[in-house]
């Protein structure tokens, strides 16, 4: 649904995107993650076809972004929640909405429709003509999704749409867009907050200016070290040190009654050593697999360009 | 470019305005207190001097007429301001250069509904001001002066020009300022060549027959295209998204 090859954007001297490459499949929930000033707004930008592009190509279904025949077919068929929700204040939710479902074209009825359904699912129908700058950040927040998604669009850019939230209208957002996941939208999610990104996308990019890593959640996390499985014993007697150091694993430790080691593949891997601790006489408590966490990838990753 | 794009931006900016009780005011106190205020001091020349002919005061008379002409360049100011500069400041400008509008929709739009108050509201004090004149005049002398050929020429054509140019050079301040209030009044900095002419036709330097509003006209036709271009260069999307304050 989203193709970039080598995507480039320059400020006079200053690179803000660097040759990124990435796809994104139909009815994904694609996180971009990145420091700020990573160049995550800009490459959202450029594929909203609101800034040109530098370098590089991209493709949002068959449309070619840049192309200017192409660029209003494109941002007709996305839907944008830039990071300052920018709503008109002084109008009322419906008005904000319908004000947008008429620039899409839609008729007095699909609008009517469209405006009802969405203020109703948000919760916001009551309010419906209560002025927007009267909302709550939350409020104001989803109703910018609504109006993102007025005119049906295929694939929704959210920019750090959580930021500045509080805990529970932050969760009102995730919850909305884990809504919009089960009908299908494709979802390019902009976010610093590595939690939402680990709960809601399919996929993560990480960007610092140029793409650093891309994969899922668990991807990621493999990327900075390989999971190790911990293994807690009643104790670790000289059969069982024995035992495991006659088996192929590698990175073995013991501490405090447990026995810790690398796994690539512990469905595979673990069974033996489990198998080899029992024959030995050893008294397994827990077996566990830790692995470790996307904040830890992304860290790496980022500082690694520092 | 799609009109109903630009109609439908014209008027949800037209409807704002509504609430903006300052530009109101703009709009309708300052051509209808200006209106009232010739229709007055007419009414007291004729009324202190009886034996005094309507061509003694026609320097008088075409002098309050030009002053329409400034109405139309100051009006439009906090309008414009307010639509380009208040959705500036909303920060609304970005969802709305990522719907299939064009920059030009958007441009129009804007331009619209700070025309079409700007406009009506200059007719209408000019109307007032006429009706006020020529019922002195045919009480007193028994003939109407206007309309005249000077205020055919102020209404039709100086008055939209000068309002066009005022749009424009708000939408190109716009670029440069980050809150309403300077937009408004570094866009109000048109109003000091058109004192200028007014004085200038006072003073004697030039008479404001006609002929001489034709010529400044046909001069304010190239500079409204000229600022045109301008104005459209500095509203685009990626200007706006990259270059504005």
């Amino acid at each position: 649904m989203i193709e970039a090859e080598g995507l480039t954007r320059k400020f006079g001297d200053l690179v803000a995107v660097d040759g990124v490459t990435f796809r994104v499949d139909e009815g994904e929930v694609f996180g971009f993650l990145g420091p700020n000033g990573a160049g995550k707004t800009t490459t959202v930008r450029m594929l909203c076809c609101l800034i040109s592009k530098t370098s590089g190509e991209a493709r949002i279904a068959d449309y070619e972004v840049g192309n200017h025949a192409d660029s209003p077919k494109i941002r007709k068929m996305i839907g944008l929640v830039p990071d300052n929700v920018g709503l008109y204040e002084s109008m009322s939710a419906y008005d904000n909405l319908d004000f947008y479902g008429k620039l899409y074209d839609r008729t007095e009825s699909q609008r009517k429709e469209s405006n009802e359904y969405f203020l109703k699912m948000l919760g916001l129908w009551e309010k419906r003509d209560t002025a927007a700058g009267t909302f709550s950040k939350g409020m104001k927040q989803k109703l910018a999704v609504a109006r993102a998604l007025i005119h049906n669009p295929q694939v929704l850019f959210l920019d750090e749409p959580t930021a500045n939230l509080d805990p529970e209208s932050a969760k009102m957002v995730r919850d909305f867009v884990l809504e919009l996941r089960k009908e299908k939208k494709t979802i390019f999610l902009n976010t610093h907050n590595l939690d939402e990104a680990q709960r809601i996308c399919d996929r993560i990019a990480i960007l610092n200016t140029r793409l650093m890593a891309i994969g899922t959640a668990e991807e990621l996390e493999r990327t900075v070290k390989g999971r190790q499985t911990v293994i807690q014993l009643a104790q670790v007697s000289d059969a069982v040190v024995r035992a495991l150091e006659r088996l192929p694993i590698s990175n073995l430790s013991y501490a405090g009654g447990r026995a810790t080691f690398d796994v690539a593949d512990p469905e595979k891997e673990n069974p033996p050593v489990v198998r080899a601790i029992v024959e030995a006489g050893g008294e397994i408590q827990t077996v566990t697999v830790q692995g470790s966490t996307l904040e830890e990838a992304y860290l790496k990753l980022v500082r690694s360009q520092g | 470019m799609n009109l109903r794009h630009s109609w439908i931006i014209a008027a949800k900016d037209l409807k704002g305005i509504r609430h903006r009780r300052t530009i109101l005011y703009t709009i309708v106190v300052l051509p209808l207190a200006l209106s009232l205020l010739f229709g007055y001091v007419i009414q007291y020349a004729f009324s202190s001097a009886p034996d005094i002919k309507a061509s003694d005061l026609a320097g008088l008379l075409d002098a309050f007429g030009f002053w329409f002409v400034i109405i139309a360049a100051i009006v439009p100011s906090p309008i414009a301001s307010y639509s380009i500069v208040g959705e500036k400041v909303e920060k609304s400008l970005e969802p709305l250069l990522a719907t299939p509008v064009t920059d030009g929709d958007i441009l129009l739009g804007k331009s619209l509904a700070a025309f079409i108050p700007t406009i009506l509201a200059t007719y209408a004090g000019a109307a007032i001001y006429m009706t006020l004149v020529d019922r002195t005049l045919y009480s007193k002398v028994g003939y109407l002066y206007y309309p005249n050929w000077e205020m055919v020429v102020i209404l039709l054509l100086l008055t939209p020009l000068t309002c066009l140019l005022s749009i424009e050079l708000n939408v190109i301040t716009s670029s440069r300022v980050t809150d309403v209030r300077s937009a408004s009044q570094l866009g109000g900095i048109i109003f000091a060549p058109f004192m200028g002419l007014f004085i200038a036709g006072e003073i004697g330097v030039i008479t404001l027959d006609a002929v001489t509003l034709l010529i400044i006209s046909a001069f304010f036709a190239v500079l409204v295209i000229a600022m045109f271009f301008l104005s459209t260069r500095t509203f685009q999307r990626e200007e706006i998204l990259t270059k504005w304050k």
